[in-house]
């Protein structure tokens, strides 16, 4: 059974349009990342879900009751605000407790779900405190715990991970993995981090321009973006795009031809493209620095990036467009340096002039 | 002490000196001053010689004295209640980015602008019995008007009410100021919380102005405890002194009877019940700060 359903939701600031007709179904108990660059919507979608925005149009179901019309404490969702909205004269306990008294649930049941949840978030000994003496890790854990006590239909994360220093972000990522498997309600979260949406999400939506431009799990995302946004958003460093124009041949797969004239045997069928302006897409690790006799073209490189198991390369080639390589992790390649780049074309994404994307038939 | 850590030192000195010296001179001075000069039998020509604690005897022996303390008490108690709630009321009213909230906003600031002697004026118009606005509007509805300025019992709620009228502004403001301080976010948590209005304004917001609140309780208090010149002008501490508060006495003796050791000596013992009552309400709401909410 699904468990949210969005259909035709639209809303405007005023003249603004911030959302354009937006539908969506989320599966019980599935984990979804809406993500998207600052200014998408993201946040004013959840924000229409919790019911602390109206929609202008569109309905709203969860679980099959609708619920766009009610206020945000009957909707059956809990949110975790980004900046956590804990009451700050409020204890721990009385923070997680305030939801449940409003709904005037029997003390000894709110004991126990405040106790069982202070458990699993291991801030037991913090009860009695105030959120002002709580580090921003364990506020963070406390704003998780007010939502788990209210146990939800759906969970709506609002940048959950955005407050916390590197190191405690990866720690809080495992734990919210690990907290989805123990709760029994669908999550949403927001994210402008796609490492986020990679990491904990059974399917990511990305957002872009008051409208969705794709829903997939995180690996079909990466490997078949719908279109260019979705490519260069989703990855890091960010898709190489280069121009290019279709070579006339017999060839069942397109041959594309760079601007410096090199030329790129495809996995895309030569059918599904029309001539005109098209765009070659390459992920780092399909573009590698080769020895120049096994290259398919040569660059310049600019920028040396050395991660440790992997060196990535920001090169030039002759015609001056920018593409990235990548090389091994102890690469002897320097700033100024002229390499040749071997292209793997099997791998590599077609872009239309409409900014669709074509992909080989076969995953690679 | 190294060198440079005295040099520090000086700098240090150096810099505040300007704010210090102004300080002793008008303030401390004058404080110290005052308590001397409370300890002598003077008038504005002479410094009068030493009589010890007799001005302070005298004082508590002193009927109309006592009355204006006790006057000053009751007016007082009249005042800060009810001018903190109506504060509040008001800045929740208009606590809100409209136009229309903004105008009331200046309507409501613009009685605490204008000086105590146009306000006294404004509220006898209103007040005074047979051409009043209340009287006119009493003898239209057929009843008696009530002698707002000369009966024994109405003076002082008469007092407590045009001084509520003028001194709303500056509380509003700071409530104002306070709830600004609150994140939105919080009420949408509580939104989700399914609180209710009132328990939202209940457990979020008042809590939230806690500090707010006691501000302005401690800041009226002490305010109206010096209250003065509506006194003075609207009933001149009539009728027979039931409107008489302390600084009016302290001015009547020192500027009528030129008794200016017994006048200091009143103000001596108005000052250290302001400092009494100040830290009295200090230590209450810090104490409650500490363990009160805590459970």
């Amino acid at each position: 059974m699904a468990s949210l359903e969005l259909s035709g939701v639209r809303k405007a600031f005023g003249t603004t349009p911030v959302l354009d007709d937006l539908s969506l179904t989320l599966e019980a108990r599935e984990f979804i990342a809406f993500l998207g660059p600052s200014g998408s919507g993201k946040s004013t979608l959840l924000r229409i879900i919790a019911g602390l925005e109206s929609a202008d149009a569109g309905e709203i179901h969860l679980e099959g009751r609708r619920i766009d019309g009610l206020p945000p404490g009957e909707r059956g969702v809990a949110m975790v605000f980004q900046h956590y909205a804990l009451y700050p004269h409020m204890t721990v306990r009385e923070n997680m407790a305030f939801g449940l008294r409003n709904a005037r649930v029997p003390k000894d049941e709110i004991a126990r779900r405040v106790g069982d949840a202070a458990r699993v978030l291991e801030i037991e000994e913090h009860l009695d405190t105030k959120p002002g003496q709580l580090s921003g890790g364990q506020r963070q854990r406390v704003a998780i715990g007010r939502a788990i006590v209210k146990q939800p239909k759906l969970f709506l994360l609002d940048e959950p991970l955005s407050n916390l220093d590197a190191a405690l972000r990866m720690r809080t990522r495992v734990e919210l993995a690990q907290l989805r498997q123990k709760v029994d309600a669908a999550v949403i979260m927001v994210t402008h981090d796609q490492a986020e949406a990679m990491t904990l999400a059974d399917r990511i939506v990305v957002i872009n321009d008051r409208t969705i431009q794709q829903v997939g799990p995180p690996m079909e995302i990466y490997e078949r973006p719908a279109n260019v946004f979705v490519a260069q958003f989703v990855g890091s460093p960010a898709m190489t795009l280069l121009p290019a124009k279709m070579v006339e041949g017999r060839s069942q797969n397109a041959k594309l031809k760079l601007g410096d004239g090199a030329e790129v045997e495809t996995a895309v069928p030569r059918s599904k493209l029309k001539d005109g302006e098209l765009r070659l897409g390459l992920r780092p690790e399909n573009v590698r620095v080769v020895a120049k006799s096994k290259a398919t073209t040569k660059a310049r490189v600019e920028l040396v990036e050395r991660l440790g198991e992997r060196t990535l390369v920001y090169a030039r080639l002759a015609n001056g467009q920018a593409i990235t390589a990548e090389d091994e992790g102890n690469s002897r390649v320097r700033i100024g340096d002229e390499v040749g780049i071997r292209i793997d074309g099997a791998a590599a994404h077609v872009f239309g002039a409409d900014g669709a994307s074509h992909h080989a038939r076969t995953r690679p | 002490m190294t060198l440079g850590g005295r040099k520090a030192q000086l700098e240090g000195f150096a810099f505040v000196a300007p704010f210090l010296l102004l300080y002793l001179f008008l303030l401390i001075y004058p404080l110290l001053r005052g308590i001397e000069l409370s300890f002598h039998r003077a008038d504005p020509f002479a410094d009068g010689r030493f009589v010890g604690l007799d001005n302070y005897a005298r004082l508590a022996a002193d009927p109309v004295f006592r009355q204006s303390m006790w006057n000053t008490f009751k007016v007082t108690l009249m005042i800060v209640p009810v001018l903190t709630m109506i504060a509040l009321a008001l800045a929740l009213a208009l606590n809100r980015a409209t136009r229309g909230a903004a105008i009331f906003r200046g309507i409501f600031f613009s009685s605490s602008v204008l000086s105590v002697t146009i306000v006294t004026l404004i509220w006898r118009f209103v007040l005074a019995p047979d051409a009043g606005l209340l009287g006119e509007l009493s003898t239209a509805l057929g009843w008696e008007p009530l002698p707002f300025l000369s009966h024994p019992d109405l003076a002082l709620p008469a007092l407590a009410i045009t001084t509520i009228w003028w001194s709303l502004g500056l509380p509003m403001m700071l409530f104002l100021a306070g709830l600004q301080q609150i994140p939105e976010d919080m009420y949408e948590a509580a939104a989700l919380d399914r609180a209710s209005r009132w328990t939202t304004f209940w457990r979020v917001t008042l809590p939230s102005l806690k500090r707010t609140l006691i501000l302005v309780v401690m800041l009226q208090t002490a305010a109206q405890l010096q209250l003065f010149g509506q006194a003075q002008l609207l009933t001149a501490g009539g009728p027979s002194g039931a409107s008489r508060t302390a600084v009016l006495f302290i001015y009547e003796v020192a500027f009528g009877r030129w008794e200016i050791g017994y006048a200091t000596a009143a103000a001596e013992v108005l000052f250290l019940l302001i400092v009494a009552v100040t830290f009295a309400q200090y230590w209450a709401t810090s104490r409650t700060r500490d363990g009160g909410d805590g459970r």
